[in-house]
């Protein structure tokens, strides 16, 4: 089922009855030559690229729960290239490009919209760094454009600048980041890899890894034993405890990060605006609810639910940043299982198992990631090379020291990210 | 989340600072070599379930305490003062 303006038309005129569903609902078979653990947005995209790029159509994707039920529904949805270190650089300026063309693709509208992303900054200090940051954007061929308080004041005239504790003395503009609907990039990822022959298996955990002599042969699950000749980890929150399964100790600890949506309200915030120094950052959906989060509530959780401080601090930073949005009122708030890696950067490698693969770290950034790293991530399956724009993600990295990239600055250590 | 300080009893989570799993207690020797100390500095359980972390009371008494807690409900089990916990 291919869709476009003319299906619509003719749907809408015959009582949408000729929509059929997305993708199928296969039993597993008893083998296939790549198995990928885990249903989420990293996943899907692993499978479709497997698919669409590498020509590896038995590969069977495996859920434990329902597509889009962990991160890549209950993200921020904030996709951008605005990073500052190499490796990280060259791969979401990747990812970005996949973005641009994802719609036409998969043929699925993600509704991704460059509604451009502000940073602001408060300081001498960080306008030095925000004019390197966008210096290195630009030198990877990325978008970025340095405004000064009047700028920012011109595109988002509501902000409180003249806050006594954080003025606002202008933003670093990214104008091709944005937002994306983030379920329909899973399922839109989901039915591309379906049409070209994946299987995608729903309510199916995988208990068990399989390794004879070094080398993977398949997973335990709770639909049965499948055979496979290559095996994907990419189960981001859960990295851990299924890395665990192959007896392996990963670099990662599991967090909590929350956000929050208000009812919907006419448009009024028309970019991504972060705020850095109170933790804090904000857009609006395409319904009209403010969608907005902070920081980690900063402890090891896999519950998917935090605590209130954090509510608070949010609340509190907000309405410092743009005191307008405090009539409105909050509908839901929520939480994901984060994947946080030592130095705040992803790991995309092979492990010291024969044909076992893994994809986690991404930690509360991995959304806008999901094209590359499925792309990256498929290339590293299919071949046994990484894909160029994927090398420096190395496990090893945390062991020797060497190609650490520690975004923020703070130190390789796992609190403080 | 109120953490049971065993000197001051039971406290908001916001008067502490989190340092992550107690594994931070069993300090390798200088010289053991880099594979037990990229395991040390980095490497984790992770448990989706009880687990033992170690918690700076920075607004209270100033100790170092590991608390027993469980990472799926968020449940606190108890806490013992670091120092001699192991
Ligand atoms: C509140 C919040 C806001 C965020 N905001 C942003 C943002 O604005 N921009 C951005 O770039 N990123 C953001 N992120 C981060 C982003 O959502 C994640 O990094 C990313 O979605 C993780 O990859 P995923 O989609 O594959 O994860 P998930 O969707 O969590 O997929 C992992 C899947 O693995 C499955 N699984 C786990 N164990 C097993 C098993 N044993 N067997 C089978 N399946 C298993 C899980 O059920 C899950 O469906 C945010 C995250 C949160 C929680
Ligand atoms: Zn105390």
């Amino acid at each position: 089922m291919r869709f476009s303006a003319l299906r619509i038309l003719k749907e809408g005129l015959t009582g949408n009855k000729g929509w059929t569903p997305h993708w199928r609902d296969p039993a597993p078979k008893p083998a296939y030559d790549v198995i990928v653990i885990g249903g989420g947005g990293h996943g899907l995209a692993t499978a479709f690229y497997l698919a669409a790029e590498h020509g590896l159509t038995n590969v069977a994707v495996l859920e434990k729960g329902y597509i889009g039920g962990g991160n890549v529904g209950r993200n921020t949805t904030i996709v951008r290239a605005n990073y500052n270190m190499p490796g990280n650089s060259e791969f979401y300026s990747h990812s970005l490009k996949l973005w641009e063309g994802l719609e036409e693709s998969l043929n699925y509208n993600v509704m991704h919209s460059q509604r451009g992303v502000i940073n602001l900054f408060h300081s001498d200090g960080q306008r030095d760094y925000a004019a390197r940051r966008a210096n290195s954007m630009i030198n990877q061929g990325d978008d970025a454009i340095l405004l000064d308080r009047e700028g920012v004041r011109r595109m988002v005239p509501y902000l409180d600048f003249e806050n006594v504790r954080f003025p606002v003395y202008g933003g670093l503009y990214h104008p091709r980041g944005g937002t994306a609907r983030h379920d329909a990039v899973a399922w839109g990822y989901a039915r591309g890899a379906d049409m070209r022959g994946v299987d995608i298996i729903q309510n199916c955990e995988v208990t068990g890894i399989d390794v004879e002599n070094g080398r993977v042969t398949g997973v335990q699950t709770t639909r049965g034993a499948i055979k496979a000749k290559k095996v994907g980890i990419v189960v981001a929150g859960r990295s851990g405890q299924v890395a665990a399964l192959a007896g392996m100790r990963l670099p990662i600890e599991s967090h909590v990060l929350q956000a929050f949506v208000t009812e919907g309200l006419k448009p009024c915030i028309d970019q991504v605006i972060t705020f850095g120094m109170g933790h804090f950052y904000i857009s609006q959906s395409d319904k009209g609810g403010l969608v907005f989060g902070g920081d980690l509530d900063m402890y090891a959780s896999y519950a998917a639910r935090g605590n209130l401080p954090l509510v608070e601090h949010v609340m509190e930073a907000g309405m410092t940043l743009m005191p307008m949005i405090g009539k409105a009122r909050v509908l839901r708030s929520w939480g994901g299982i984060m994947d946080m890696s030592p130095d705040g950067s992803p790991i995309i490698d092979k492990t010291h198992i024969d044909g076992l693969y893994l994809d986690c770290g991404w930690c509360y950034g991995g959304f806008k990631a999901v094209p590359g790293s499925g792309n990256c991530f498929a290339h590293l399956i299919a071949q046994d090379r990484p894909h160029p724009a994927a090398t420096r993600f190395r496990l090893d990295r945390f062991r020797t020291g060497v190609g650490l990239m520690d975004e923020e600055g703070t130190g390789s250590q796992h609190n403080l990210h | 989340m109120r953490l049971p300080c065993p000197i001051c009893g039971e406290r908001d989570r916001r008067e502490f600072y989190y340092r992550g799993a107690a594994l931070a207690l069993h300090r390798p020797d200088p010289d053991a070599g880099d594979e037990a100390w990229a395991d040390y500095v980095h490497l984790r359980d992770n448990p989706a379930g009880v687990t033992r972390d170690l918690w700076y009371h920075e607004g209270g008494c100033s100790a170092w305490i590991v608390v027993t807690r469980n990472t799926v409900t968020h449940e606190v089990l108890g806490a013992e003062l670091a120092e001699g916990a192991r």
